[in-house]
């Protein structure tokens, strides 16, 4: 495997519910509707599905409910089985391992997060956290100081010995953040992580996961129905509907040119100078006389602004955070993102 | 096809369904209008209909028995049971068998039974428990109630664990599971004596057969809730097992059998309910304890003696029950860090000390070890004189009841099931089932009672469902206006819902002490044990029923400016009517099983040939009797669950 593999990559994945999906799937031709796929009585929650995810990388599905989004993530790691496709993580078709291959691929590999948590109840803190450890059959104190370990981080200490039913929900993903991490995986999913809890939680927790990926730099799918939480953690959002991606790109190109109106309709209430980044609209130089201190290419519009409106300058410098200059921003071009086109 | 169209046509279907349910209807009143002029063959079944199932069912048990060797196997099975039966005897109440270190001294029972009681909800619920084993030892009962208790001790844990393995392989094989439920359906319907009649051919009379008879009996609940509890593990639950790495064994011990521990243990508490019940019955095979002395007692006509026996059955009954839904119902709790080994162990610690400090004073005082019959306490004479001067007090009351009740309602109505042709009865039925369920129930009725009709016992069987009919009827008359009643106020019903809660967990054989002591020995204590038996759920799921209408429901009655008898009958008893169904399914359960035991005080109906089968130890017999109930109670069942879906479907409730 080479550093260009991606971590996980899918080609044309479907999955489809109903007496006998293989078979009907096989039958298709073209590319049926959602709709005309449910005549014929399947459910269609993935439809050829083809993604790749960078190492390090944080992928964020958004759809609503019954997008498929859930399903989608449960066949990245085979919770369910996929109707049609692949599905390959490093490199290995996971679709062909045998059940033992891909319980070491789980208990080695890959983190899960769920919406409702998914704690056993019977169990403490400390014990839930631990969970994954005993299952690959480590031994007690080793279980017991790499659990503390990721407790700590999460900042549950002094907790250890509650049981799940005595936490607050915030504290009960904690722990579900924390048994994820247990096995220090190098593929992180979360189902919906946040969506069960108060908006006032949900944020602090996202400023925590924020925190937390610094930290780790793990590669990441992450789902979600929040479009603001997608474009707060996403490095790349998947914007699914009826089981298709309808556009996969970084928040600033999605915000800046949805591809279709079904995102436009997500995009339009969005404050756009606060996704867009100055270097997503640096252009090529081409001869323009450049002058003054460049701009920082991870800074957004609204950040600038204040520097937009005073400034003269038709074109800014435009550098990365080693300082070199990658470009030049069009002072007028950020300004319609900042103001919205002048009409 | 819009939704609209959906609606009509299925208001069409059930318009039809209906029509020709009273068409049915109409032709069964002509077939009963006509019986004097019908062919004999339709008037009673004609003797080529009746076929020797009974002859077959025993030509199988001897082909099993004698030819398959299925006798050594059991019998080597009850050996196994009856060695475990005596190191249980020995140790509660002295039996001089191996390990032969018994009787423990009542005091260490006794505070176990406060400690475990303790640990597990309280201090109200240790006195119940220690409470329990004190007015057993003072009432000079021990022997009798450790009889009984050393056969629950082995029966329920085989129970519990058979149990929970067929609750496991039917969740896992869908194919096991079809098999394995209708025969679940007729084994929780078949009367208790029905099991008795073959565990006496393979195994014999006395504590072994009461104990085989008592977990085959038990079993039933417990596959049901463990199969309930493994399905309702939360799917997230599972999967975070699976991305955890379990395997297969890992995810059912340490994933999905502890998630199910409520219900599993709700089934715990159901297997041990279902033990006592089953004890006090097994007297009839011979099973010492409790129960035989009460049956001795009652047919002994002796009040005083027997409410004393009843006092205690009730009471074990009472903690069991609690102990072990406060078991289900507990949930973990942490200590804070540095709790020391003493606090985090305090009851085992409690338990261990009490019972160390009784044994050793147990060998100083004699009292604290046993106590004999002669320095036990008794409120048989007072009862008995409470009992006569009340019975004196009403005894025209009831003498007059039991005339009338005989004279102008019993009679006339046995009379009238007994003189309807039998094929008026299946078109009845027939009917009943078309206007509830189409051709479907229609063919299930028919089949059900069509059954009954071959078996040969047609009036027998027309007996109980006439006493079953009459008890159901009266017990409704009683039972909804109390349950409506009940329901009013929240304190009120959270009252009676205990009251009736706790009336469930007696044994059956219990209701027959009061009736026996106000009516005597005939007809009328049968159903008035039966009406009291059967009222009680019928409370209990009326209150509910009633409880369970949603407040925005009644809140919107109220700012539609309705009365309160509006709001009841235009509101609540409507949305309740399906729940209320469920108690009236179980009420004729509970009232067939009670008819089926009632039959040593006296009836005509198929218990009283139940309990000839049994003397005679005649399988087919008795399994054709008791299928015959059995049937009654699955129709009546199919009947009532198809409805109330129905309904609860239109109600939009599920």
């Amino acid at each position: 495997m080479t550093a260009a593999t991606p971590v996980i990559s899918c080609k044309n994945v479907w999955k489809l519910f109903g007496a006998n999906p293989e078979q009907y799937l096989k039958s298709l031709t073209g590319n049926p509707g959602f709709d005309e796929i449910r005549q014929a009585g399947y459910i269609a929650a993935v439809r050829d599905v083809s993604l790749e995810i960078a190492k390090g990388e944080m992928l964020v599905i958004m759809g609503l409910s019954g997008s498929g989004k859930s399903t989608f993530v449960r066949c990245l790691s085979r919770l369910i089985d996929i109707t049609g496709g692949e599905v390959r993580v490093e490199g290995q078709n996971i679709g062909d391992m045998s059940e033992k291959e891909l319980i070491d691929l789980r208990r080695n590999k890959m983190g899960m997060v769920f919406q409702s948590f998914g704690l056993l109840p019977h169990r403490t803190v400390l014990d839930n956290v631990a969970f994954p450890l005993e299952m690959r059959g480590q031994d007690r104190h080793e279980r017991r100081a790499r659990a503390l370990e990721v407790i700590e981080l999460v900042g549950l200490s002094g907790r250890e010995d509650y049981f799940p039913r005595e936490l607050s929900g915030g504290q009960q993903q904690r722990v579900g953040i924390a048994r994820s991490l247990a096995i220090e995986p190098d593929i992180w999913f979360l189902d919906e992580p946040f969506s069960a809890l108060d908006p006032l939680i949900r944020r602090e927790m996202q400023d925590e996961f924020l925190r937390l990926q610094e930290m780790l730099g793990k590669t990441i799918v992450f789902i979600t129905h929040d479009f603001d939480e997608a474009l707060r953690l996403a490095d790349r959002i998947a914007i699914m509907k009826d089981g298709v991606v309808e556009q996969c790109a970084t928040p600033d190109q999605i915000v800046l040119n949805p591809a279709t109106e079904y995102v436009a309709k997500f995009t339009e209430e969005i404050e756009k100078s606060r996704v867009v980044h100055a270097g997503v609209l640096a252009r090529e130089v081409n001869g323009h006389s450049l002058t003054g201190t460049p701009i920082g290419e991870k800074q957004t519009i609204s950040e600038l602004a204040r520097l937009l409106v005073n400034d003269s300058r038709d074109f800014l410098p435009v550098a990365n955070t080693a300082g070199s200059l990658i470009g030049a921003m069009s002072r007028q071009e950020a300004l319609d993102v900042l103001l919205g086109e002048a009409s | 096809m819009t939704d609209q169209t959906m609606t009509l046509a299925e208001k069409n279907h059930s318009w039809t369904r209906a029509k020709t349910g009273w068409a049915i209807f109409a032709a069964a009143c002509l077939l009963a209008i006509g019986n004097s002029v019908l062919p004999a063959g339709l008037v009673r079944p004609p003797e080529w209909l009746v076929l020797p199932f009974a002859d077959w069912i025993n030509a199988i048990f001897a082909f099993l028995r004698d030819d398959l060797g299925l006798l050594y196997l059991t019998r080597a099975f009850a050996d196994g049971v009856e060695w475990l039966l005596d190191v249980t005897a020995n140790l509660l109440y002295g039996k001089n068998r191996w390990p032969r270190i018994g009787p423990i001294p009542w005091t260490v029972i006794a505070s176990i039974g406060f400690v475990i009681g303790y640990a597990l909800q309280g201090w109200r619920l240790s006195l119940l428990t220690g409470g329990t084993f004190v007015w057993i030892a003072v009432m000079g009962q021990w022997k009798w109630a450790m009889e009984t208790l050393s056969v629950i001790v082995v029966a329920a844990p085989f129970s519990i664990l058979f149990g929970l393995v067929m609750g496991i392989c039917a969740w896992r094989s869908k194919t096991f599971e079809r098999i394995l439920n209708p025969i679940l359906n007729i084994a929780q319907s078949l009367p208790h004596f029905a099991y008795m009649i073959p565990v006496v051919v393979f195994i014999g009379v006395g504590p072994k057969a009461g104990a085989i008879v008592t977990i085959i009996f038990s079993v039933p609940p417990m596959i049901r809730m463990s199969l309930l509890g493994l399905r309702k593990v939360p799917h997230e639950v599972i999967e975070s097992g699976h991305m955890c790495g379990s395997t297969r064994w890992q995810l059912l011990r340490h994933v999905r059998i502890p998630t199910a521990r409520t219900e599993i243990l709700v089934g715990v508490n159901q297997v041990i309910m279902q033990c006592l019940a089953m004890v006090v019955l097994a007297s009839f095979i011979g099973m010492p304890g409790l129960g035989q002395k009460l049956l001795q007692l009652l047919q002994a006509l002796k009040i005083g003696r027997s409410v004393e026996i009843g006092i205690t059955i009730v009471l074990l009954a009472v903690m069991l029950d609690r102990c072990t839904k406060a078991w289900a119902t507990k949930q973990p709790e942490h200590f804070e860090k540095g709790t020391s080994f003493a606090v985090r162990n305090k009851f085992l610690l409690l338990g261990a000390g009490l019972s160390l400090a009784c044994l050793v004073l147990a060998q100083f005082i004699p009292l604290m070890d046993q106590i004999g019959r002669r320095d036990a306490f008794t409120i048989s004479k007072p009862i008995d004189a409470v009992a006569d001067w009340f019975i004196v007090l009403i005894d025209p009351i009831t003498q007059w009841l039991r005339w009338f009740l005989i004279t102008w309602v019993l009679i006339p109505i046995r009379d009238a099931f007994l003189w309807m042709p039998y094929a008026a009865v299946l078109a009845l039925l027939a009917a009943a089932g078309w206007a509830i369920g189409g051709l479907r129930s229609a063919l299930v009725c028919l089949a059900f009672f069509g059954l009954i009709a071959m078996s040969g016992w047609w009036d027998r069987a027309m007996i109980t469902v006439y006493t079953v009919v009459v008890a159901v009827s009266i017990a409704a008359v009683i039972g909804f206006p109390l349950g409506i009643w009940g329901s009013f106020h929240e304190k009120r019903a959270a009252l009676a819902l205990l009251i009736c809660d706790t009336l469930q967990t007696f044994p059956s054989f219990i209701y027959l002490i009061p009736v026996v002591m106000l009516f005597g020995v005939n007809d009328v204590a049968v159903i008035g044990a039966v009406v009291l038996f059967a009222a009680v759920p019928l409370v209990r799921y009326t209150i509910e029923g009633l409880r369970q209408v949603p407040e925005t429901l009644i809140e919107a009655a109220d700012m539609s400016g309705a009365t309160r008898s509006q709001t009841l009958w235009k509101v609540r008893l409507p949305m309740a009517l399906p729940t209320i169904m469920v108690g009236v399914n179980q009420s004729v359960m509970f009232s067939l099983f009670m008819v089926i035991i009632a039959a040593f005080i006296g009836t005509q109906d198929l218990g009283q040939e139940m309990q000839r089968a049994l003397s005679s130890t005649d399988v087919g017999k008795g399994l054709v009797l008791g299928l015959a109930v059995a049937f009654m109670g699955l129709m009546v069942d199919h009947l009532v669950t198809t409805w109330a879906k129905t309904k609860k479907e239109a109600l939009g409730l599920e």
